[in-house]
């Protein structure tokens, strides 16, 4: 049997969620446990997603709710680390000439709960600025999203100009959102596309092989 | 013979039937004969398609964005900045491609400078906001707030002026000021419901719109010459005009997705409540037909697509409003034409409670085979030739997709043949073999 707080979270009882959270802080629970248990729920939200049952909504709605409960915690945890290790690391963003991240923030979410270091570069996302990004952050996974078909050729460019500063090696490319598909893949070079946010926790894990 | 009979009394297949001859019939001057003749025969072609029966060959329209400027190698910043060669882009496009539509321009070739006029923060556009190269975009963010629902409910039109607009343009910033307009039907009450218009912020407002205007009312003196050029040329247009899904309306522009999708969850009842009362606001928006007199109205889909709902909360939050929308355009003998962009798989079942041959609906990513057997069997459906095989693939890929499409969702008729996504440029090959294969062996026995 579930934790009631996981069994509010993964139902979208917001009201309930944050109540037991003040309950388990007021009887000396610690924001590690909590935490602990909202990553449970997560864990219950994201196969409901794979499984169909779960869509955008309830996906919004876990951030929203995960994002106040950190409210909460925030003041509480000064001084503590930031939790176990991470998976791999994630460059992720919107590429230029689109503006769209409702997919892009999506994706970001997705492999954040999942155990990624996701760093989000935003929207309208110049080629140089994912250069940058990547010869900083060392990532595994490069993850370039786009919604409409001018984001065609900036992914293109985003990842010709990648591997011209000699970072290609060894990053995997993922590329995602509205009209993405295999002829897409191609054009651009990339390793793969993604349908859905899952197809990217998937890729993710693959690269740096977790099962 | 009789008189004709009064709009108001005419019954909705009455008023489809004369918005049909209308559309048959414009006030153009034919450049030729065979111009008007082949005017006709593609309204007719499209209205047998539209009426789900077999006509002389699919019907083909290109689902294009800035792609005529892109294939006069204009950039979407120069379509919106140099009104004569953009206009010019668009006409040449419908000559050279020669669908069964003329390309519109009236989408996309407003100036920018009347958007900077306007002072219109809800979007970007080339130039201001996104680069030159790109079309213009929403700019996402919870433009109405979840506390604003009751104002919304009480008086849309009164919150739209007051409170929405002057957020999200600065030329009608000092709108939230306008007093209530019943204020102006007695005289003594009168001078202090003019005073807000003697203001320097609402004066400032008001040049920002007399700006605005005058640019579109230049506009639209250049554009409209053309879109007569296109009809007297053969080419008739398609939409006479667009409208949104209610719950679109709020989860796109006011509320936006993470908004309306807190609502789903934190205040149904008042979301549910909005969408019934923005029914007859989406009805009323689709029957002032400015600029054409087609009887086809265009509305996109966003938010029910699959993936942004479960098929529950489609039949919960935006299906009965859309229905309502769709119901009460069809009374007025309106042609719907639904944009379903994305897949839309999940809904085909239940999209289908619609009287038979009143509406059009145009995939993206859905499976038109599947398409054809369900919503296919009430409704004309269009598409879907991917927007990467147009931007990425071959000519020989996309007139085998299209030979496909044809044998599939073509068959008995009920088909058009389309692009299934905006297409902001691709190769012109691949174009013309998607309109090649439609005439050749899209011919019906």
């Amino acid at each position: 049997m579930a934790h009631e707080l996981v069994e509010a979270l993964s139902t979208m009882k917001e009201k309930d969620a944050l109540r037991i959270v003040d309950e388990m802080l007021e009887r000396g629970a610690e924001p590690a446990e909590i935490l602990a248990l909202c990553s449970e729920a997560m864990q219950v939200v994201g196969d409901k997603f794979s499984e169909g049952e779960y869509f955008l909504p309830e996906l919004m709605m876990s951030g929203e709710m995960l994002k106040k409960i950190g409210q909460v915690l925030k003041p509480r945890m000064a001084g503590e680390t930031a939790g176990k290790a991470k998976l791999g690391r994630v460059v992720l963003g919107t590429v230029r000439g689109d503006i769209h991240d409702i997919g892009k923030d999506l994706v970001g979410f997705i492999l954040d709960v999942n155990g990624f270091e996701v760093t989000d570069l935003g929207i309208n996302v110049p080629e140089e600025k994912f250069v940058e990004a990547v010869r900083e952050n060392k990532p595994q996974v490069l993850a370039l999203s786009g919604f409409l078909s001018v984001a065609f050729d900036s992914m293109k460019t985003t990842i010709e100009q990648v591997e011209a500063a000699g970072l290609r090696d060894g990053l995997r490319v993922i590329i995602g959102g509205g009209q993405m598909d295999n002829t897409v893949r191609d054009y651009v070079k990339a390793d793969a596309y993604g349908e859905s946010a899952m197809d990217a926790v998937a890729f993710a894990k693959k690269t740096v092989g977790v099962a | 013979m009789a008189a004709e009979k009064a709009w108001a009394d005419m019954t909705a297949e009455e008023k489809r039937a004369k918005r049909i001859s209308d559309w048959r019939d414009p006030p153009v001057e034919w450049a030729s004969p065979e111009a008007e003749a082949e005017y006709k025969a593609r309204v007719d072609r499209v209205v047998a398609a539209l009426d789900l029966q077999v006509p002389d060959r699919v019907p083909v329209n290109i689902n294009a964005g800035f792609w005529p400027g892109a294939w006069a190698g204009l950039t979407p910043y120069e379509v919106m900045s140099d009104t004569p060669r953009a206009l010019k882009a668009w006409l040449d496009f419908t000559l050279e491609f020669d669908a069964d539509f003329f390309a519109s321009p009236m989408l996309y070739t407003l100036p920018g400078s009347a958007f900077e006029a306007l002072g219109y923060d809800l979007y970007s556009w080339p130039g201001h906001g996104v680069p030159e190269t790109a079309p213009y975009q929403y700019t996402e963010q919870e433009w109405m707030l979840d506390t604003d629902y009751d104002e919304l409910i009480a008086d849309p039109s009164g919150f739209m002026m007051r409170t929405y607009l002057p957020r999200v343009a600065q030329g009608f910033a000092s709108f939230k000021d306008v007093p209530p307009f019943m204020d102006y039907i007695e005289l003594p009450f009168v001078s202090s419901s003019l005073l807000v218009w003697a203001s320097p912020e609402m004066q400032e407002s008001l040049r920002r719109l007399l700006d605005a205007g005058k640019i579109a009312g230049e506009w639209l003196g250049q554009a409209l010459p053309v879109l007569g050029q296109m009809m007297a040329s053969g080419y008739p247009g398609y939409f006479a005009g667009g409208t949104k899904a209610p719950f679109d309306i709020l989860g796109d522009t006011l509320r936006g997705t993470k908004g309306v999708i807190m609502d789903m969850f934190r205040q149904p009842e008042k979301l549910m409540e909005a969408c019934d009362r923005l029914v007859p606001m989406a009805l009323d928006w689709a029957l002032r037909r400015p600029f054409l007199s087609t009887p086809v109205i265009f509305i996109p889909l966003h938010k029910g697509a699959d993936g942004f709902m479960s098929d529950e909360q489609f039949k919960t939050f935006y299906w009965p409003t859309l229905r309502k929308l769709l119901l009460g355009l069809i009374e007025e003998g309106i042609i719907p034409f639904l944009f379903a962009e994305g897949r839309y798989g999940s809904r085909l079942e239940a999209i289908m409670d619609l009287p038979k041959g009143k509406t059009v609906w145009l995939f993206d990513q859905t499976d038109m085979a599947r398409a054809k057997e369900t919503i296919g069997q009430v409704a004309c459906i269009e598409g879907n030739v991917p927007l990467s095989l147009m931007h990425a693939g071959t000519a020989e890929q996309v007139a085998d997709y299209t030979r496909n499409l044809i044998d599939t969702a073509g068959k008995d008729g009920g088909f058009i043949l389309d692009i299934g996504a905006v297409a902001d440029g691709g190769k012109a090959e691949n174009l013309h073999a998607m309109i090649k294969t439609a005439k050749e062996y899209g011919v019906y026995a």
